[in-house]
């Protein structure tokens, strides 16, 4: 297995699996926030759940981290490596003539979603761990309601978020718009101009960080 | 045309090189690119002066040779062809042209725009052949029938010269278009797949030992190769070399 994830298609292929891994995440994460716009008894007793279920608290949060982790550390090595690739860059390189800029700058649209990462662990993820975990108050009750849908709003209010939020999906999508076919071709599915995963894809990748930002704007909107 | 050469001269793989301007005048339109650099040849060599060096061989666009780098493209701004068939008439009177050699660390420059591209030689020794006892009791390969459709990917594949244009244009410089083919070339037939799990394993293992990147599915390879190699050579290579180290 060492021997697979050294080579340069044992890597694509494990870069490709926590890609497609991340991806199905993302989409249970937006279908149980998108509740938050229309039920927020829903919203929040699926957020409850999720919070308290052994399985998922303490296997699948540990290898959703994990396949965080795998994923961008995976992504810097391979562009370091990249780069060193060329020692010796060009004067004059038009990159635009043959590739599109997502798929040429999957690392910047990468850095920018890990920071978004580090700013939403701070939002959500460190204070639920802290109630939890470390308050030791796992009824997910706040004066006699659940807190989950609160918490949510709250964040939400300030504009300044609400802004940093959009543009951070906006670098998701395009991320995702050239890394789902991606994913599927470095598996070894001719991906790159089938008409069914490219539009999987562009659906995919549209579909959800647009949704993920009317969550944002409804929340800032109405309350 | 009258235009401007801004070209990368550089002595030795030792020298650190650098871009010399040189003016050119009276080009016909209906000439090669290689043709204008023989004009321009023959001007420096008239003045006294060391030739540029570029490869090149039998300008009809079979053997690969000619490697350069122009105005930020592999083979330049036209598509479907190597640098030989590129016509002066893609370019303006008064245009300022960059030509650079073809860059990558697998790729060491040798003199000006020539480049060692033996690494190439090398992942096809690692494996790109088939191993045919020749004692006189083979089998006529014609009697082996192959379905037409694997024949004419066989023969897409089989049509890559060689010429480096996919690691030269690749952001990651990336050889996998190349060895993507000529891992193909041989999977899709019978005789090619006795061998077929050594042969992607050792020709990726020797691909990787040369320094060359990652395929990050950019597509620009595909886009700048002059005989139109497709992606799908490599989804191919990626699925035989998972089946080599996974199957049975």
């Amino acid at each position: 297995m060492s021997g697979f994830l050294s080579s340069s298609i044992g890597r694509k292929i494990s870069m490709s699996l926590s890609a497609i891994f991340l991806m199905v995440f993302l989409l249970q994460h937006f279908v149980i926030n998108f509740t938050s716009v229309f039920s927020e008894d829903l919203f929040n007793s699926i957020s409850h759940f999720m919070g308290n279920n052994i399985l998922i608290q303490f296997v699948m949060q540990p290898i959703l981290i994990l396949g965080v982790i795998f994923h961008f550390v995976m992504g810097f090595v391979l562009e370091i490596k990249n780069r060193n690739s060329r020692a010796v860059g060009y004067a004059e390189y038009d990159g635009s003539a043959n590739s599109s800029w997502m798929s040429r700058n999957m690392i910047i649209s990468g850095a920018a979603i890990l920071a978004f990462i580090g700013l939403h662990f701070y939002d959500f993820w460190i204070p639920e761990i802290t109630t939890k975990y470390i308050e030791g108050d796992t009824s997910g009750m706040i004066n006699g309601n659940f807190r989950y849908y609160e918490e949510l709003v709250h964040k939400f209010q300030p504009l300044w978020r609400v802004v940093l939020y959009c543009l951070s999906f906006i670098l998701l999508s395009l991320h995702l718009l050239h890394g789902f076919a991606s994913a599927f071709q470095s598996l070894g599915v001719p991906s790159m101009r089938n008409k069914i995963i490219k539009t999987i894809g562009n659906i995919y990748a549209i579909g959800i960080p647009l949704g993920f930002i009317f969550i944002a704007l409804y929340h800032f909107a109405i309350h | 045309m009258n235009l401007t050469l801004k070209i990368w001269r550089q002595k030795s793989s030792k020298d650190k090189g650098g871009f010399v301007e040189y003016k050119i005048a009276d080009i016909s339109e209906h000439m090669s690119f290689l043709e204008m650099m023989d004009v321009l040849n023959e001007e420096l060599i008239t003045k006294g002066e060391e030739p540029v060096v570029f490869d090149h061989d039998c300008r009809e666009g079979i053997c690969g040779s000619c490697s350069m780098f122009i105005n930020g493209e592999a083979h330049g701004p036209d598509r479907g062809v190597t640098t030989c068939q590129l016509h002066m008439r893609k370019f303006k009177d008064g245009d300022k042209i960059t030509i650079e050699p073809f860059r990558a660390k697998a790729f060491p420059v040798i003199k000006d725009l020539m480049v060692d591209r033996s690494s190439f030689d090398r992942i096809q020794q690692a494996g790109g052949f088939i191993s045919v006892n020749t004692s006189g009791n083979t089998t006529d390969a014609n009697a082996i029938l192959i379905p037409k459709e694997d024949a004419d990917l066989a023969m897409d594949a089989a049509t890559c010269i060689g010429c480096g244009a996919c690691v030269a244009t690749c952001k990651n410089s990336s050889a996998m278009l190349f060895v993507g083919a000529k891992v193909s070339q041989y999977a899709l037939l019978p005789q090619g797949k006795v061998e077929g799990k050594e042969r992607v394993k050792n020709m990726v293992a020797q691909m990787d030992l040369e320094g060359f990147g990652n395929c990050t599915n950019t597509g620009a390879c595909e886009v700048e190769c002059p005989k139109g190699i497709s992606l799908d050579n490599i989804a191919r290579m990626n699925r035989n070399y998972v089946g080599s180290i996974f199957g049975s």
